[in-house]
């Protein structure tokens, strides 16, 4: 579970965030065919929440856009809601253990939710009784829709990191590298003057 | 410290599943009037303005990607096309005349065609979002209630039959799709023998249909159109007209045909690329209509 030093500021941002992702992955997203499918960029919004804020915000994250999807497009309440939570928990998990650096990880976790997304999406109508059990046309369209996923999957982590950067809370290894950008504190850059230029007392 | 915060954890993640399926359980056994449907509109209802708007913001970018995707698609349908164009000629001057004999032999029969397409008013409406999911399943339109609009009126749109209003707001529909599982139109296919049978979505595939309960003797061939019946028995009116174009039987495969009696109908609209669709709206004078089965 991550801790954030401004819950309040965070809850706003992801609340903003998550209804502007509802609103243009149904007006606009949705509505651009690529090869029979569309992208899902709620998929990677929840991913990439999980991924910068934690287990726990991912979760709630996940909960809200998928309760937003559902009730916007009348469908099965808590279908979606149950699938995204999956998703940012799992996101969230993978940062509070592995804390993955790497900046291809986005890519891959955004190919792994949407697989997890469609792939579960079809579990759970199958429950619910729906006859469009998994064929062969289907995974291929899950297919197509992870690898667009995949392809946006960066752009699209970019722009909540942008968003949310102000509320995060703060990653040691952020702070270290600014410290070093800002001059005077590295060791390195210390031990590089010359002696004869130090003062006395700092050369003794 | 630790250990708490891990039950913190444990315990958030357990109350949002917990949450996400006492309203799946909820929602799935309750009818539509119940407090959650209720809600559930009430929110569709506040959306519409703000999805209308951004739909609207929108299109720009939809048209740009619609471009790339259109000229790729369309260069490959230009010699198939213009060979259908002069086939359909011939088809038109045929059609032309046996619609003039139509109209006039009804005349001289005295049929009821209170359930023609003429019979309905339609009302022009544009999509303000669509089901994301591969299941395809709904869209939502601008009109609503305020417009005349019913539960139950058929949607057309791209030449061929869209679907039915499932949800209907003041300003707002839901429209559910031919594609949806829930769905099941009685359907003629315009052969010799105009034989009939029920469209249904097909199993797996959210982009076909199939005709099913066809006689075994059909002389069903692939290209055919399949229309909507349109039957009409005392008070009980199907919900559609009769003769609205739904697809075209893109496999009749004599094995099928023969032991299941169904063949493959692709849909005539391309249900992913529509903006605007008109709902046929009917003056209701208290006439029950049904939908087969």
């Amino acid at each position: 579970m991550t801790l954030t030093s401004d819950p309040l500021r965070l809850s706003i941002r992801l609340a903003l965030l998550a209804f502007i992702t509802v609103v243009v992955q149904e007006a606009a997203i949705s509505q651009i065919s690529i090869f029979g499918t569309s992208a899902e960029i709620s998929v990677l919004v929840v991913m990439s929440v999980g991924l910068l804020a934690g287990s726990v915000p991912g979760a709630i994250m996940g909960f809200s856009i998928g309760l937003l999807v559902d009730m916007v497009l009348v469908q099965t309440l808590g279908v979606t809601s149950l699938l995204y939570i999956a998703i940012g928990y799992g996101a969230g998990r993978l940062r509070e253990l592995r804390d993955p650096g790497h900046g291809l990880v986005p890519m891959g976790m955004g190919a792994a939710a949407t697989a997890v997304a469609g792939l579960g999406m079809a579990v759970i109508q199958f429950l619910l009784g729906v006859q469009s059990p998994v064929s062969t046309l289907l995974l291929q369209q899950i297919f197509i829709t992870v690898l667009v996923n995949a392809l946006i999957a960066l752009p699209v982590y970019a722009a909540v990191r942008r968003l949310m950067l102000p509320v995060l809370p703060e990653d040691p290894r952020r702070r270290r590298r600014r410290a070093y950008t800002t001059g005077g504190l590295s060791p390195l850059r210390e031990s590089a003057q010359p002696l004869s230029r130090r003062p006395r007392s700092a050369a003794r | 410290m630790h250990r708490k915060q891990v039950r913190r954890r444990r315990a958030a993640v357990a109350v949002l599943v917990a949450i996400s399926l006492i309203l799946l359980t909820a929602y799935f056994g309750e009818s539509p009037s119940s407090p959650l449907h209720t809600v559930q509109r009430g929110l569709v209802e506040v959306f519409s303005p703000i999805q209308s708007g951004a739909s609207a913001l929108l299109s720009p970018v939809r048209d740009v990607a619609g471009w790339f995707s259109d000229t790729f698609k369309a260069r490959s349908q230009v010699k198939q096309l213009r060979a259908q164009v002069h086939q359909l000629q011939s088809q038109l001057a045929q059609s032309q005349y046996a619609a003039a004999q139509n109209a006039q032999l009804t005349k001289q029969v005295g049929l009821d065609n209170s359930n023609s397409l003429a019979a309905y008013k339609p009302v022009g409406a544009h999509l303000i979002s669509r089901d994301p999911t591969l299941w395809y399943a709904t869209v939502e339109v601008d009109k609503g209630s305020s417009d005349g609009v019913h539960k139950g009126d058929p949607v057309t749109g791209d030449g061929g039959l869209v679907g039915v209003v499932s949800v209907v707001d003041p300003n707002v529909s839901v429209v559910t799709l031919i594609t949806d599982h829930t769905m099941a139109v009685a359907a003629q296919v315009e052969d010799q023998a105009g034989d009939t049978g029920v469209l249904v979505p097909a199993v797996g595939n959210p982009n076909q249909l199939v005709l099913q309960y066809l006689p075994s003797t059909a002389q069903v061939k692939s290209d055919q159109l399949v229309v909507t019946v349109g039957f009409k028995a005392g008070q009980l009116q199907d919900l559609y007209p009769p003769g609205i174009p739904i697809g075209q039987v893109s496999n009749a495969n004599y094995t099928d045909l023969a032991n299941n009696g169904e063949v493959q109908v692709s849909p005539v609209v391309d249900l992913r690329h529509l903006d605007a669709v008109q709902i046929l709206t009917a003056p209701r004078a208290g006439t029950a209509r049904a939908q087969v089965p």
